[in-house]
């Protein structure tokens, strides 16, 4: 496992970008532009970005860069107004219509946990396979062996308004990862929690990266947070939002939080930080 | 943890406690005070009338009947029309605009003052109280399932959105849950409204019903039967009311206007 991720850090810094063969999610010049009685907003513009098969990149920039419409255009919800979303090779949309292979081997999280407060917590994590029809004896073993995985063993049945902001957090990933998705795309999911909850959040994203080998797409605006969890860190710049800079961080993993404290750690840190600033 | 359990008690102890303190009031104004009983009747004559009316058949089987039957099918009525109608108002918007003037027109009047209206038109019979009483409990009923349709959270819609889901699932798994708490906050005040709707009716015209007995004392200047059936009306309230608050949370469980948990 931890043999293949590096292999893959390999050829990416070798080729940033563009890995031997097919890349699992591809952006070919990305750009989105919103009409509105104001005019129109350049919101992003040529991006191109290649994500490799079980890569973890994270998307940083200030607010209003645009890096949440990216991950909307990745996750299907929004179509862009000009470029192409690619697939393990297939297009994501095909007309106004989106490709719904394609689009069940994407996990989604939300900033907010999103939950149906009508639903236990199991339901909840059960919900996507409920709508695939999966029958229900089967769906709640699998509600149950990821409600352990994420560490909710214990909550299957309680409702959302009983579990703490993280809990819910954490059932609402156990929810995108009920039907095996090969890529999970994560909207700053951790930023409304505090900061112990959120670095032990962190080392959960990693593990849970690491079992279920799917890639992974963060958008935050945590530095900290994007070079402890990142193969690779894209960097946008606001108004028009455009691809910066493409960092790649090389510890290798597991990464334990003493790495945070490490100057090679903080060396990556800083200078996205001063990039980050110059963009203004 | 011990505070949590007192306060689940405390309504258990205060309410006994207030009426006591109601009646202790009443009576002093009746012996000490002077008041005269055709204004207020003491406290004792009020219950040994309610005593002889709860048994006399014809209170319950034709009076409260014909004002639950009045209630119930009027509420039933509105709460059919009321659904649907807030439901297509909730979703088609050029529709919503085009009628809104006019629904707030009918809103503001005193509905009320149709009363006299609608007997002249249906009659003193039930069909009348049943009109009155489906038309006063429709619009909180409406109103509020339109607001529920628009009310689901954008959240949640993306996420039926981002899993694929079909029109039908998305209203079995998502519409149709986020909306009934706002159907029965309108089931509540709209039951409430129906029986006034009943009542009012009553008065006016017809022979049967609790707010015909009310009518029938008065006139008679019987002011302590007067009491008794309007506490005979109080409480039949409180059983329409609690009937679909049951309803509710029996259905709806999970919401927070069922979990009165007090904030920490």
């Amino acid at each position: 496992m931890t043999g293949e991720r590096r292999g893959v850090q390999e050829a990416i810094e070798t080729e940033r970008g563009s890995v031997g063969g097919t890349p699992e999610l591809e952006l070919a010049t990305v750009g989105m532009t919103f009409e509105s009685r104001a005019g129109q907003t350049v919101a992003l513009t040529g991006i191109d970005l290649a994500i490799a098969r079980e890569e973890f990149v994270a998307i940083i920039g200030q607010s209003g860069c645009g890096k949440t419409t990216l991950l909307r255009i990745l996750a299907g919800l929004v179509r862009p107004t000009e470029g192409e979303v690619r697939t393990a090779g297939r297009s994501l949309w095909a007309g106004e219509a989106r490709n719904r292979e394609t689009l069940g081997k994407l996990g989604l999280v939300f900033q907010d946990a999103n939950l149906f407060p009508w639903y236990s917590v199991e339901d909840n994590v059960a919900l996507p396979l409920k709508l695939r029809g999966v029958p229900k004896a089967e769906r709640l073993s699998r509600a149950h062996e990821l409600c352990r995985l994420v560490g909710l063993a214990g909550f299957e049945r309680s409702y959302p308004r009983e579990l703490s902001g993280g809990m819910r957090q954490r059932a609402a990933i156990a929810r995108a990862l009920s039907y095996r998705p090969e890529v999970l795309l994560l909207d700053e999911p951790f930023g409304a929690l505090d900061a112990l909850t959120r670095d032990k959040m962190n080392l959960e994203l990693q593990s849970i990266a690491a079992a279920t080998r799917a890639t992974v797409v963060l958008v935050t605006h945590s530095i900290t947070e994007a070079v402890f969890l990142a193969d690779r860190i894209v960097l946008l710049s606001p108004r028009p939002g455009r691809i910066r800079s493409l960092t790649t961080v090389p510890f290798p993993r597991p990464r334990s939080l003493d790495l945070v404290a490490e100057p090679a750690f903080q060396a990556i840190a800083r200078e996205l930080r001063h990039a980050l600033v110059e963009g203004e | 943890m011990d505070r949590e359990r007192l306060m689940r008690l405390l309504p258990w102890v205060s309410t006994p406690l207030l009426l006591a303190l109601v009646l202790a009031v009443w009576k002093l104004g009746t012996t000490a005070f002077g008041v005269s009983p055709f204004v207020l009747p003491p406290p004792e004559d009020v219950a040994v009338t309610l005593v002889r009316l709860v048994q006399e058949p014809e209170v319950w089987l034709v009076h409260t009947r014909m004002t639950v039957t009045e209630t119930v099918v009027g509420f039933l009525i509105a709460l059919v029309t009321g659904v649907f109608v807030g439901a297509v108002l909730g979703r088609v918007l050029w529709l919503e605009r085009a009628v809104r003037p006019i629904v707030v027109a009918l809103q503001v009047i005193p509905k009320v003052a149709l009363i006299p209206l609608f007997v002249i038109w249906f009659g003193f019979g039930i069909t009348s109280k049943i009109v009155i009483a489906a038309i006063l409990a429709f619009f909180p009923i409406m109103l509020n399932v339109m607001l529920g349709v628009r009310s689901v959270d954008p959240g949640h819609r993306e996420v039926m959105r981002s899993l694929d889901a079909s029109r039908w699932q998305t209203f079995a798994s998502l519409e149709l849950h986020a909306t009934l708490p706002y159907v029965f906050a309108g089931m509540e005040v709209g039951i409430v409204f129906a029986l006034i709707g009943a009542i009012v009716g009553e008065y006016l015209g017809g022979n049967r019903g609790l707010g015909y007995m009310v009518v029938v004392s008065l006139n008679a200047l019987d002011a302590p039967q007067l009491f008794a059936v309007i506490i005979l009306l109080a409480a039949l309230g409180s059983v329409l009311f609690f009937a679909v608050n049951g309803l509710k949370r029996a259905l709806i469980p999970w919401h927070d206007s069922v979990q009165q948990k007090d904030v920490p």
